[in-house]
């Protein structure tokens, strides 16, 4: 079983491109199971066909103890799993914490038990790593491969960067490994190639460049994976791209981080300083 | 042979990293008073260097366990998981005594919200309004105060939004404290915390007049071992009338009330300085430093309170009790001199009490070798007179300070300017303090906050007759085969203050450096050469 899990900064694009993953692999036949990791609950969206009734932790509220893998986990597209931990209202008790509980109660209940025989599971991650709570999925390898959605606008890259400073201070601890950057695109100029720059730059690559395509959004209009949606789309091929890519990838590496100074070099030699 | 405390200082931080020994040179001093009545200056209120064992405890522990704590009829509710509130329950002996019998006393409780996963990770709030809830409902009390333990400044509870709420819906005072243990470097965070919260939601919300004629606040007296039940009497014989007690034998109702007292005359001024001051500011009464550790102290205190009111009828009752009380004091003196002269004692505890208590040791002819604060400033070691030199770091900026002025209808200055001036000239510390080391010898230890390691080494080296301090370092001392004397719960001792309390301490402290128990007891460890030339010889 791999355990993947997906960072990025927050409205990159995460849930959608790991739904659209997941899919395209369920779709190889693979089985997968997806963790929300985001108070939100809305990580699972689009395999479900609607947001997931209950939550790990308002299971957990409601029930106590008594709580049966059944309750939390449901059946999405092509047969994944899909999960959602949940948290409280924004402004409220530690949502950081919650994840935890949250994984802490699934390991528990056996949800990565060999009897699942899973091939993926994948943990979807809030926004940068903000606490300790969200880094859980790279501690204690619950997660060992690390996948960064970007693009070529400066704040993503600089998140993707301070992300690889979380899995530096992890990968020894808990032998978490980066797999490589996810460029969502933005349309930026020069986009494909700035980002292979700076996945050289950290030391890892740039495994699939995903172009922008409103085929995404009609896809999300209806609930539904382009895969599900439409699945002889052109963006339904580059989905099954990247997860032929992630299922094939075998660079693993404990990322070299950057200087701020030298991420800016990067955009003006790219021509976007201009 | 006396040891040098040049030489014992450099001993102490031989054993210490570089950095650390820079530090701790700072805070280690050997006392001098010099000409112009100043004394070294020493570094206080600072981090403990972590790896340190520390006598020092939480700002939670200073805010609920001793300010707020020993008041019987305000109920405590800890706000946090359940070992911050069971560790701090009825930890310092503070004694109270309900005025009938079925008066509320709140203080044999603990109470708690029992934080647990869920609150954390979902908000502790709902709970604790539940919890006051439930409370209120079981005690009625007048006034419930929560106290704040870390993770409730961690996960971002509002606890002063839920004591809003709650006092609207219940019609009592509800009031929060944001006393988080690990704000501050040490207790006395907690301590201010606690006093910006009396002063703000309790002092001065009751009107009624009092029409006594000598009526004061005693600050910082906390009922230890029944304290406050012997200075109550005295003051009571000597007509002077004890509006409210800032916290010992405490009750809302006369901290409510304590705006109508004349004079604040505070004990323990590291814990409480902040409510006098706020209260000169805001009501125009003054403070003067007392100390009813000690009989002459006693007697020196109760001569200022009559100085300050300067009514000669006062002033010839004070002369009255002193004399009824002295001939005790002086029987008992004569009694444990003898025995007890030239013995030497170390003081490392609290804000004030390693000073307070050393009147008490120079009342039998001991000599105090060693003496150290735990979470003091440096007024307190130097005197008041070094405060505009304090540099307030960051630790000390994250506590808030109250921008206190005087109040539009109720301010009231006691005393006119000259009245003051004459108060102060006939030696009575007026708004003043002059701290601890002008009154220690020159040559004698000062070490703020003593870590553990130099505790163990100045046994060692100075090998005093008694040692005193709290809990935590206890066992550690009598295990070298020093008599320790906890002096934050008196052991199971007491009452201390005041000339009846005095005598009690002679005889205590007579009865600790005077035993020869030590004498009959041998380690196993400890090879005993005589022993086994005895029987082998017996053998032979």
């Amino acid at each position: 079983m791999r355990k993947i899990a997906i960072y990025g900064k927050g409205g990159i694009g995460k849930s959608t491109t790991t739904q659209n993953t997941v899919a395209a692999l369920a779709e190889m036949g693979k089985k997968v199971m997806v963790v929300g990791c985001d108070p939100k609950a809305d990580s699972t969206r689009l395999l479900l066909g609607g947001l997931q009734q209950k939550t790990v932790l308002d299971t957990l509220r409601d029930e106590g103890e008594d709580v049966d893998l059944a309750d939390i986990r449901r059946r999405g597209f092509g047969r994944t799993y899909c999960t959602e931990s949940g948290g409280p209202e924004p402004g409220v008790g530690c949502a950081g914490r919650g994840i935890i509980t949250s994984i802490n109660l699934l390991e528990q209940l056996g949800a990565y038990s060999e009897e699942e025989n899973l091939d993926y599971v994948f943990y979807d991650v809030l926004g940068d790593v903000v606490c300790g709570g969200f880094a859980m999925p790279m501690r204690e390898g619950k997660a060992k491969e690390i996948y960064i959605v970007c693009s070529g606008e400066m704040m993503a890259m600089y998140a993707a960067n301070n992300i690889c400073r979380g899995i530096v201070k992890f990968a020894e601890a808990g032998g978490v490994r980066l797999g490589g950057l996810i460029c969502n695109s933005r349309k930026v100029d020069n986009e494909r190639e700035m980002i292979e720059e700076l996945a050289k730059r950290l030391g890892t690559q740039m495994i699939h460049f995903v172009p922008r395509d409103n085929d995404v959004q009609r896809a999300e209009i209806n609930r539904k994976t382009v895969i599900e949606w439409r699945r002889d789309a052109p963006q339904a091929d580059e989905y099954r791209a990247l997860a032929h890519a992630i299922d094939d990838n075998d660079m693993f590496v404990i990322p070299k981080p950057i200087e701020i100074e030298s991420l800016e070099h990067l955009l003006i030699d790219y021509g976007l300083a201009a | 042979m006396k040891p040098n405390p040049h030489t014992a200082k450099d001993e102490l931080l031989k054993a210490y990293p570089k950095k650390t020994a820079r530090k701790r040179a700072d805070q280690i001093v050997v006392n001098e008073r010099r000409a112009d009545g100043g004394v070294p200056e020493i570094k206080s209120n600072v981090r403990t260097t972590p790896g340190a064992i520390t006598q020092r405890g939480c700002t939670y522990a200073g805010c609920k366990g001793v300010v707020i704590g020993p008041t019987r009829d305000i109920l405590s509710i800890t706000h946090g998981p359940i070992g911050c509130g069971f560790y701090s329950w009825l930890t310092r002996r503070n004694q109270t005594r309900p005025e009938t019998s079925d008066g509320a006393n709140y203080m044999p409780y603990c109470l708690s919200t029992d934080m647990q996963d869920e609150q954390i990770v979902f908000g502790g709030e709902k709970k604790l309004r539940a919890a006051i809830q439930e409370a209120y409902d079981i005690f009625h009390p007048k006034a419930i105060a929560i106290f704040s333990t870390c993770p409730v400044g961690l996960i971002g509870d509002d606890v002063h939004a839920v004591a809003r709420d709650m006092k609207e819906k219940l019609g009592i005072n509800v009031f929060g404290f944001s006393c988080e243990g690990y704000k501050g470097v040490s207790q006395s965070a907690g301590h201010h915390i606690a006093n910006n919260q009396l002063f703000k939601h309790v002092v001065g919300t009751d009107e009624t007049p009092r029409p006594e004629k000598f009526k004061i606040n005693l600050l910082g007296e906390y009922n230890i071992g029944g304290d406050a039940f012997v200075i109550e009497e005295l003051l009571d014989r000597c007509g002077i009338t004890l509006v409210a007690t800032f916290s010992g034998n405490s009750t809302y109702d006369a901290f409510a009330n304590s705006h109508m007292a004349d004079l604040n005359a505070v004990m323990c001024h590291r814990s409480i300085n902040y409510v006098a001051e706020m209260m000169e500011k805001k009501f125009g009464i003054p403070w003067i430093k007392v100390n009813f550790v000690g009989a002459e102290a006693t007697a020196k205190s109760l001569r200022h309170i009559a100085q300050y009111f300067n009514d000669a009828e006062l002033i010839e009752k004070v002369e009255q009790v002193i004399s009824d009380e002295m001939t005790a004091v002086l029987h008992a003196q004569f009694d444990v001199r003898p025995r007890c002269e030239g013995k030497t004692a170390m003081l490392f505890v609290g804000g004030s009490r390693a000073h307070s208590y050393q009147t008490l040791f120079k009342e039998m002819g001991m000599k105090i070798v060693a003496a150290g604060y735990e979470f003091a400033h440096r007024d307190d070691y130097e005197g008041r007179r070094v405060l505009p030199t304090i540099k307030v770091d960051a630790d000390s900026r994250n506590i808030e300070e109250l921008e206190v002025v005087a109040d539009e209808t109720r301010y009231r200055p006691r005393r006119g300017p000259e009245e003051l001036v004459q108060i102060r000239e006939a030696g009575v510390e007026l708004n003043d303090y002059s701290g601890m080391m002008p009154e220690m010898e020159d040559g004698a230890l000062v070490i703020d906050d003593i870590y553990h390691y130099e505790t163990e080494r100045l046994l060692e080296i100075y090998k005093p007759d008694i040692f005193c301090g709290g809990i935590k370092e206890k066992f550690a001392v009598e295990k070298a085969g020093i008599p320790c004397k906890q002096l934050h719960s008196y052991d199971y001792g007491g009452p201390y203050a005041g000339f009846r309390g005095a005598v009690n301490f002679y005889n205590e402290i007579d009865r600790m450096v005077n035993t020869r128990i030590r004498a009959y007891v041998r380690a196993p460890w400890e090879a005993d050469e005589a022993e086994e030339e005895v029987e082998s010889a017996i053998a032979s």
